[in-house]
Parts: structure tokens; C-alpha cells; sequence
């Protein structure tokens, strides 16, 4: 009886009480459908059909039609994200300035919120051979019907990848360059420089961090594209997408150790750029970006 | 000071004014020729779903309602409707169950270890869905979950569950803490405590994390199709599944699909827009996070 | 060479600014001249940061001009015009050292590294941060981050130094510190200061010249001393100290001594004073400062009050009474005084300043 109150004393000197546990459900919940299917997928990846421990990972290195979906995947998500990153700076920049954003961004919100499958449906018949898009160009003279495609190739699953993405990217960023000061802004033209010098002195450094994070978020999505590569691409051609790769093995071929090794080769390659990127960041500037203490 | 001279600023150049302006224009003229094409996007699945036949011309030969109707029935949308909202309802229910007690705790209290809990809730937020969802549906397969609207749920809860805590827990932590320690003073319990003083403040947060965790439910593909069976799809897996058949059915009673897909969805985007900002839909708000 | 060098008036000639159909500020028309002190004053909201704002560039004019001797500037961008500028909150860049905080506006007119470096040198110096010139704003203190600001602002030899409420982040000890600095600072420049305060004492203390703002626009245009003893509105002299305000009755013109300008009367009592603006129809208010009443003889021109608190501060006794028609006073006494007791309180009249009643 004597030490009960000490012990608990003792655990809520360090934090530990009623209260606390109240994170566990939370945290076992994604103990178990998260951190458990990740190991099993581990640990069921060194288990192929054939009895070996690398089977499947020597498998994919050998096959060119599964390991030629990590480049396919990469050369529509690194262009497709440094292009969104590209246009989303110079439009935050832009809309900062803004008194009414809130149309401009409830309007960017709605493909995020539809999600990919719809802007897929909705592009079929948009960019499709007789859609709007195509009739447009037909009409001001910059293409005649059927003299290049958007849809169904490598450019329907890039534009998809653009609509749901550009946006994403755009509100994450426009979120850090908001975050800046305005002040330090100020504070530079008062010093003499003009807006690129502003730019390139004050809000690159301060928002390169920021663009890291944002940069590692969109590729992330982009890398993990599956129905519009599906849907828009060519599933067992050009947009032969990793993930693709992955679904096949676990659904159609019922193979799940190979598609845990899918997978997880997925998450290494995420895994080394998401690293590289964030590696390039611990250089720059970390830390508030505000003016002053206020 | 005058002893030495700083030179004079450059004098400004017409050409530098235009340029700016040359640079403004392109910037909005590009966003508006993203917002118009997205708005295209939109509009050709609305107008499609209503037309009658659409070949070769702008706009469909005539008008009609009556692919609501073929699709509700073709597409068993009622079922499938129902289905959608319970694994929402459930989602939603369970989020505000296991999340927000669990914020509430990572924004009160600093104990040892806490770090790792913050990574492990942020781990299946950076993780893409597809990524862990062959893994998890793998599993849920394994236990005689995967196909039923149970793995369904369990799925969609990986990424919520850490989402609802991420949006709480900067919103609790910007509650005075003096709050509950005068309710203590007074004598109110923990639970008492909770319900008559902390519910309360926490309501709008909680309300919105919930409609940003049902939007999000509503839209998600990945997991829902991974581990969804016949009888345990969402709409829209089901949507999926119409597109990716194409040519099965008519494509307007594909775009009828899409319609009332978009209007569930935009529905309760428009209520969380009530609550929230836009930019919370992608990111946890930073103004409420920063110090 | 430095085009700056040579100028000698700062110039705002009718300078307004509209947002939608506010007007922040009208009319600001005022002349500085090279070495001046002016101070902006005025309660948040009155124009001052736009009127600073606008001569920074910052904020463009819906009216008016602003002149540097004979070149007009207020078309110019901000970066054009070449001033220094202290935020309150600042704005110091957080990825930059020091030094090369100080350093961005030579930087920026590419003035090269060896000629720029002495003068950063002389700059930080000059705010005596020598020892914390390698380090980040954010390692630095609050007071230390202001000295930062100004060294900042002072590097690039500006022709004015425009300073938007510099101290109001800093607590009471530091704020008298950096007052003195900052006016140190202005005195070894030459150059014209304009800061922007809605803290009285700090107006006074500094500046050569205030110019006291409300509504966007101008109330009064004076020195301090003017500011102090003859405060040209009641708001003015409720902002400078003239806690007591008495409404009364104005007496005919033929009812006072020959040496004062204005008689108010209250119940059977009456003080005599100056005139400060024109006062029309029967009522007027009676300004004065708490130091400047006195007890007074039976005889003698006052008013009559009750004592309801007094309280100890040091040298002398602080009192609160108040007159039969409730109106309250407030004066200081060598002894103390009754509760409940009726004294007579009169001023000398050029310390009773008598405003319009409306």
C-alpha cells in the first residue's frame, strides 16, 4: 500500500498517468493495421512460391517488364512534381497578395476532393479525340482531330497527375509562403531590392525547407499513382506504373509475396529520394521565419 | 556618417515596370487556364450524364434525366450508397473515438517516448496508400477481413485515425490548461471534466477534423478498392469499376455515376468549408501550430 | 557618390491614402528639414502607420505628393527611394548573421564587399553589437534584435530614417535604454528621423517636432514644449497629462480680471484661464494638470470639493475629491487631507486651458 502512491508518483514525474493512456487505442491501432502489415509484408516478401529468400526480389531485378516500371513510375512522377512545384511558387506568390483567396482556393480544393477516379471519368470525355479540349485546339487552328492524343498514353496519366496534383502542391506551398512575414518583405524593398532580389534573397531561403517537405508530399503521391495510369494510361504499356505491377501480383496473380516485394521495393525507392531530398534541406535554413520574437 | 558615400539605386527602367507586369499577366493567365480546364473537366461529366446522344458536336444532341434512373438500378447505387455512408459512419464514428482521446493526450501531457508515438502517427500520413494498402489487405485477407465492409473500415481508419490526431493536437494545445485546472479546483472529475469543459471547447476542432476525415473517406480509392469485396463497395471503387469497364454501359450512366458521386462528396466539402480552410484539406493548419 | 548627400527638406505636400471608403489618412501637409526629430503621434488607428507607410513606399498615395528637396518620390517603389526603415516587429531576415543583415542594403546597390565592410563594421558599431555581429536573429535578444534593425537601416547613409513604433516590443527597462540610443544614433547621423509612437512620453522625450494625428488627419503640428503647455485640443491635452477636465458655464466677458482670456463658472465658484480653441454657446471645459491645482484660500478663484481618496506617492499626497455637481477632480496636497472634507481648489490661470464643450 506504501509504495502504490510512489509509483505512481515516480511514473507521473515522467508523464506517465490516466491521462496517457489515452493514446493507446490510437497507437495500437496503427501498431496493427499499420507497423504489423509493413513487417508481415516484410517478412512475406523473403518467402516465395519457389522456397528461396530473394526469389521475388531477384525476379524483379530480372524481369524487365516488372523492373522497367521504376523508371516508368519515376519518369512521370519526378517531371510531373517539379513541374507542379515549378508553377505553384510563382501563383502563391501571387495569390498571397490576394484579399479573396477563398474562391480561388476552394475551386483548386475540388480535384483533391474528388480524387483521382473522377478526374479520370471527367478527362476521358474532356481531353478525349472529340472533347471539348480538342475541339477548342481545332478551333483556333492548333491541331486537327486525331493528330495527337491525350488520353489513353503517357500524357493522359501526366495531365491527371497535374490536375490532382498541381493543386495539392499549390495549397501546401501557398500555407508556407503565407507563413513568411510580410514585414521581411518590406523590410527588403526599403533596403533597395527589387522583387527578384527579394525572391532570391529573403523568401527562396526562408521558403526552401518548406518547398522540401512539399516536394517530398506531392512526389510521394505522384509516385503512388494507380487508377489513372490505369484508367487514362496504357496499364500494360507506357504507363506500366509500378503500382500497377504490384496490384497484378496481389490480385490478379494472387501472389502475395511477390506483391509484398513490390511493395516494398515501392517503398525503398520513395524511401531514398524522400531521404535525398530531405538531406538537401538539412543545408538550408531551419527555423522560424518570422522577423522578430512577436 | 558623410565621410563615405553610397551610390545611388539604379534608376528605373520602363522595360523592368513591363516585364513585372508581362510576369503577372502569364502568372494568372496560367491559373486561369488550369481553373478552366478543371471547371471543363467538371462540366463535360455533368453535361454528359444529362445528354442524349454526344458524337462529334459541342454539346449532346438533346437532353434527358433518364440515365439517373438506368444507373441507379444498373449500378445498384442504393446498395451501394448505403455501404458507403456505413463505412463512413463508422470511420467517423471510431476517428473521434481513438483520435481525439489519443490528441489529448499528446497535447497535455510530455512523456517519455512521445517522439515515437508522433512518428508512428505520422508515419501512414507520408506513407502513399497504395504503398501500405497491398501489405494491409494482405493481412486482413489473411484473418478473413479483406472483402467485407469490416476491412473496409479498418483500412480507411490507417490514415485517418493519425490525421484527426495531427489536426487536434495544436488545437488543444491553444486551450488554456488553467481551464481544466479551475474546473479540477471546483471539483469536477476527469470524465465530468471532459464532458462539461473540454467537449465544449473542443467541438468546432473536433467537427471539423470529422467532416475533413469524412471527405477524405468519401474519396478514398486506394484502400477502399484493395480491400473491398463485391458486397463491400464504395462508391467510389464502384465508379472505378464502371470506367475501367468502359464501354459495358453507356458512358452517360457512367458520368450519371460520377455526378452523384461528385454531388456526396462536394456536399460535405461545402458543409467542412464552413469550418475549415481550404488549405487544412491538404495540410494541418500551420498558423494554429506555430508557436 | 550619394545622391542623398545634399538634400535638405523632406517635403509631404497633402498626402492622403484611401482604403476603399475609409479615409486612413488626409491632408498630411508638413515640412522636415535635414537633422530633425518629428515624431508621429496618435492612437492605433489614426493614420500614422499609413502616413509612414506611404513615405516608405510601402503603401501607395491616393493623394498628395511627397518631395525630397525638388525630386518627387512618391511615384517611386520603395526600393527606389533609397530610406531606412525599423518595423516594430523588426523584420529582421532569420537566415542571415547579423553582419550580413546590416550588410543587405549595400549588397543590394552592389556596392563592393571591400568598401561595404567597413562601413557594416561602423554600423554595428555604432549600436554596439560588435560581439554578436556572427550570430542569427533568433539568438539574440529582443533589444538586441532592435540595435540590429537600426544598424540595418543606418548602413546604407539614408537620407531618412523612418522608424514605425521600435520600442513597443521591448519591456519598460530596455524601452528607456534604447529611447536614449535611438536619440544618440539620430544626433550622429544627420540625418532626418521620423517615428512613428502612440506613447506620449516617448514623443516627447524624443523628437524635435510631433505631429499628433487622429481620424487620418492632423490635430496640432508642434514642438514638445508647444505640445506640452499649450495642447491645441482637449483630446491633445487629455493625451498630455490634463487629467482634469471641468464642463462649466462661460461668464460674461466683463465678469474677469483684464490679464485672462475666459471665465468658467461652476455652481457659485469660477476659474479664469486661456482660451485654446474658440468657444461658442454657454458650456466650455476647464483642462488642467493634477500638479498644477492647489489648495487655495476662501477668497480666492477655485472650486469647491469634496476629499474622497488620497493616497501617499513620496514627495507629496495624490487626491481625488469631487464637486457638488459630481464632476470629478484630482490634484496633489502637501498634507494629508480628511476624508470627506471640503477643500477649495483653484489653478493659476495660464495653467487653466479652456477648450470648446461640444
Amino acid at each position: 500500500m506504501s509504495d502504490a502512491p510512489a509509483l505512481r508518483t515516480r511514473l507521473a514525474a515522467r508523464g506517465f498517468d490516466g491521462i496517457t493512456l489515452l493514446v493507446l487505442p490510437a497507437a495500437l491501432l496503427i501498431a496493427g493495421l499499420f507497423i504489423y502489415p509493413f513487417a508481415y509484408g516484410l517478412y512475406l516478401s523473403f518467402r516465395p512460391k519457389d522456397g528461396s529468400v530473394f526469389g521475388n526480389y531477384l525476379k524483379f531485378i530480372a524481369d524487365p517488364y516488372l523492373y522497367e516500371t521504376i523508371g516508368r513510375t519515376l519518369w512521370l512522377a519526378l517531371p510531373v512534381t517539379l513541374l507542379n512545384l515549378f508553377f505553384a511558387v510563382p501563383v502563391a506568390f501571387r495569390v498571397r497578395l490576394m484579399h479573396r483567396q477563398r474562391l480561388l482556393t476552394t475551386i483548386l480544393v475540388l480535384p483533391i476532393t474528388l480524387g483521382t477516379v473522377l478526374v479520370a471519368e471527367g478527362m476521358l470525355n474532356y481531353f478525349g479525340p472529340q472533347g471539348w479540349f480538342m475541339r477548342s485546339l481545332h478551333l483556333i487552328g492548333l491541331a486537327n482531330f486525331g493528330s495527337f492524343r491525350l488520353v489513353h498514353n503517357y500524357w493522359g496519366v501526366f495531365i491527371s497527375l497535374i490536375i490532382t496534383g498541381f493543386p495539392f502542391t499549390f495549397l501546401l506551398t501557398l500555407s508556407y509562403v503565407t507563413g513568411i512575414d510580410p514585414a521581411l518583405e518590406q523590410a527588403a524593398a526599403t533596403l533597395g531590392a527589387r522583387a527578384m532580389e527579394r525572391f532570391r534573397a529573403v523568401f527562396l531561403p526562408l521558403l526552401a525547407p518548406g518547398m522540401a517537405i512539399t516536394f517530398c508530399l506531392s512526389f510521394v503521391q505522384a509516385y503512388a499513382v494507380f487508377p489513372s495510369a490505369v484508367l487514362l494510361g496504357q496499364a500494360s504499356g507506357e504507363t506500366r506504373v509500378i503500382s500497377i505491377a504490384a496490384y497484378q501480383a496481389a490480385f490478379e496473380q494472387y501472389d502475395y509475396s511477390m506483391a509484398s516485394a513490390i511493395a516494398m521495393i515501392m517503398a525503398a525507392v520513395q524511401l531514398v529520394i524522400v531521404t535525398a531530398v530531405l538531406a538537401l534541406r538539412a543545408l538550408a535554413y531551419r527555423g522560424p521565419a518570422g522577423g522578430g520574437k512577436g | 556618417m558623410s565621410d563615405y558615400s553610397v551610390p545611388a539605386l539604379k534608376p528605373i527602367s520602363k522595360l523592368r515596370a513591363a516585364g513585372s507586369k508581362l510576369w503577372i499577366f502569364s502568372v494568372w493567365a496560367l491559373t486561369l487556364f488550369f481553373v478552366v480546364n478543371l471547371i471543363g473537366i467538371i462540366a463535360a461529366v455533368i453535361t454528359s450524364s444529362f445528354g442524349t446522344r454526344w458524337l462529334r458536336a459541342w454539346f449532346p444532341a438533346g437532353f434527358t434525366p433518364h440515365w439517373y434512373i438506368s444507373a441507379w438500378d444498373e449500378f445498384q447505387l442504393g446498395n451501394i450508397l448505403a455501404t458507403t455512408f456505413e463505412v463512413v459512419g463508422a470511420v467517423v464514428f471510431l476517428c473521434a473515438l481513438i483520435g481525439v482521446p489519443a490528441a489529448y493526450a499528446m497535447a497535455r501531457r510530455d512523456f517519455a517516448g512521445k517522439r515515437a508515438f508522433m512518428l508512428l502517427f505520422l508515419l501512414p500520413l507520408l506513407v502513399p496508400s497504395v504503398t501500405f494498402g497491398i501489405p494491409l489487405a494482405t493481412v486482413l485477407y489473411k484473418f478473413g477481413l479483406g472483402g467485407t465492409i469490416w476491412g473496409v473500415i479498418a483500412a480507411n481508419l490507417v490514415p485517418t485515425v493519425p490525421f484527426v490526431i495531427l489536426i487536434m493536437i495544436p488545437f488543444i494545445e491553444q486551450i488554456d490548461p488553467r481551464m481544466e485546472a479551475a474546473a479540477r479546483v471546483f471539483g469536477a472529475g476527469t470524465v465530468r471534466m471532459f464532458l462539461h469543459v473540454m467537449l465544449p471547447l473542443l467541438a468546432p476542432g473536433i467537427l471539423a477534423a470529422l467532416l475533413l476525415v469524412l471527405v477524405r473517406t468519401l474519396g478514398m480509392f486506394e484502400l477502399s478498392f484493395l480491400t473491398a469485396g463485391p458486397t463491400s463497395q464504395t462508391l467510389v471503387v464502384a465508379l472505378y469499376y464502371g470506367v475501367f469497364a468502359a464501354g459495358v454501359r453507356p458512358v452517360q450512366s457512367i458520368d450519371a455515376m460520377a455526378v452523384i458521386y461528385m454531388v456526396t462528396s462536394l456536399v460535405w466539402l461545402l458543409v467542412a468549408l464552413q469550418f475549415v480552410n481550404p488549405t487544412q484539406i491538404v495540410a494541418r493548419s500551420k498558423r494554429s501550430a506555430g508557436p | 557618390m550619394n545622391a542623398n548627400a545634399s538634400f535638405k527638406t523632406l517635403r509631404l505636400d497633402q498626402v492622403g491614402r484611401d482604403f476603399g471608403a475609409m479615409h486612413a489618412l488626409r491632408d498630411l501637409s508638413f515640412e522636415i528639414a535635414r537633422g530633425e526629430f518629428v515624431a508621429l503621434l496618435g492612437p492605433s488607428g489614426c493614420g500614422k502607420s499609413t502616413a509612414l507607410n506611404c513615405i516608405a513606399g510601402l503603401l501607395p498615395t491616393s493623394h498628395g505628393s511627397i518631395w525630397l528637396d525638388d525630386r518627387r518620390i512618391d511615384t517611386l517603389a520603395s526600393e527606389d527611394r533609397g530610406f531606412g526603415m525599423v518595423f516594430q516587429n523588426y523584420a529582421l531576415f532569420p537566415h542571415m548573421s547579423v553582419r550580413d543583415n546590416v550588410g543587405f542594403g549595400l549588397r543590394m546597390r552592389r556596392v563592393p564587399a571591400t568598401q561595404a565592410a567597413p562601413r557594416i563594421e561602423r554600423a554595428i558599431a555604432t549600436v554596439q553589437l560588435e560581439a554578436q555581429a556572427h550570430k542569427l536573429p533568433g539568438q539574440l535578444s529582443g533589444g538586441q534584435q532592435q540595435r540590429v534593425a537600426i544598424a540595418r537601416a543606418i548602413a546604407i547613409d539614408p537620407p531618412l530614417v523612418l522608424m514605425d513604433e521600435p520600442l513597443s516590443n521591448l519591456d519598460a527597462k530596455l524601452r528607456l535604454e534604447m529611447r536614449a540610443e535611438i536619440r544618440r544614433i539620430h544626433q550622429g547621423l544627420g540625418c532626418i528621423t521620423i517615428y512613428v509612437t502612440h506613447d506620449q512620453d516617448e514623443a516627447l522625450s524624443l523628437a524635435d517636432r510631433i505631429v499628433v494625428l487622429r481620424d487620418g488627419a492632423v490635430r496640432q503640428i508642434g514642438t514638445p514644449q508647444e505640445l506640452y503647455a499649450k495642447p491645441a485640443h482637449l483630446d491633445i491635452a487629455d493625451f498630455m497629462g490634463f487629467r482634469n477636465q471641468l464642463r462649466g458655464t462661460l461668464v460674461q466677458q466683463n465678469a474677469f480680471p483684464a490679464n485672462v482670456s475666459v471665465g468658467l463658472q461652476f455652481g457659485d465658484s469660477t476659474l479664469f484661464g486661456f482660451t485654446r480653441e474658440t468657444v461658442s454657446g454657454g458650456q466650455a471645459v476647464a483642462a488642467i494638470r493634477p500638479e498644477d491645482m492647489q489648495i487655495v484660500g476662501a477668497g480666492e478663484a477655485g472650486v469647491d470639493a469634496i476629499v474622497d481618496a488620497i493616497e501617499y506617492r513620496g514627495r507629496s499626497f495624490f487626491a481625488s475629491a469631487h464637486m457638488k455637481d459630481g464632476q470629478k477632480l484630482y490634484f496633489a496636497s502637501a498634507d494629508r487631507l480628511e476624508l470627506g472634507s471640503v477643500v477649495r481648489l483653484g489653478a493659476s490661470p495660464q495653467h487653466v486651458l479652456v477648450y470648446s464643450g461640444a
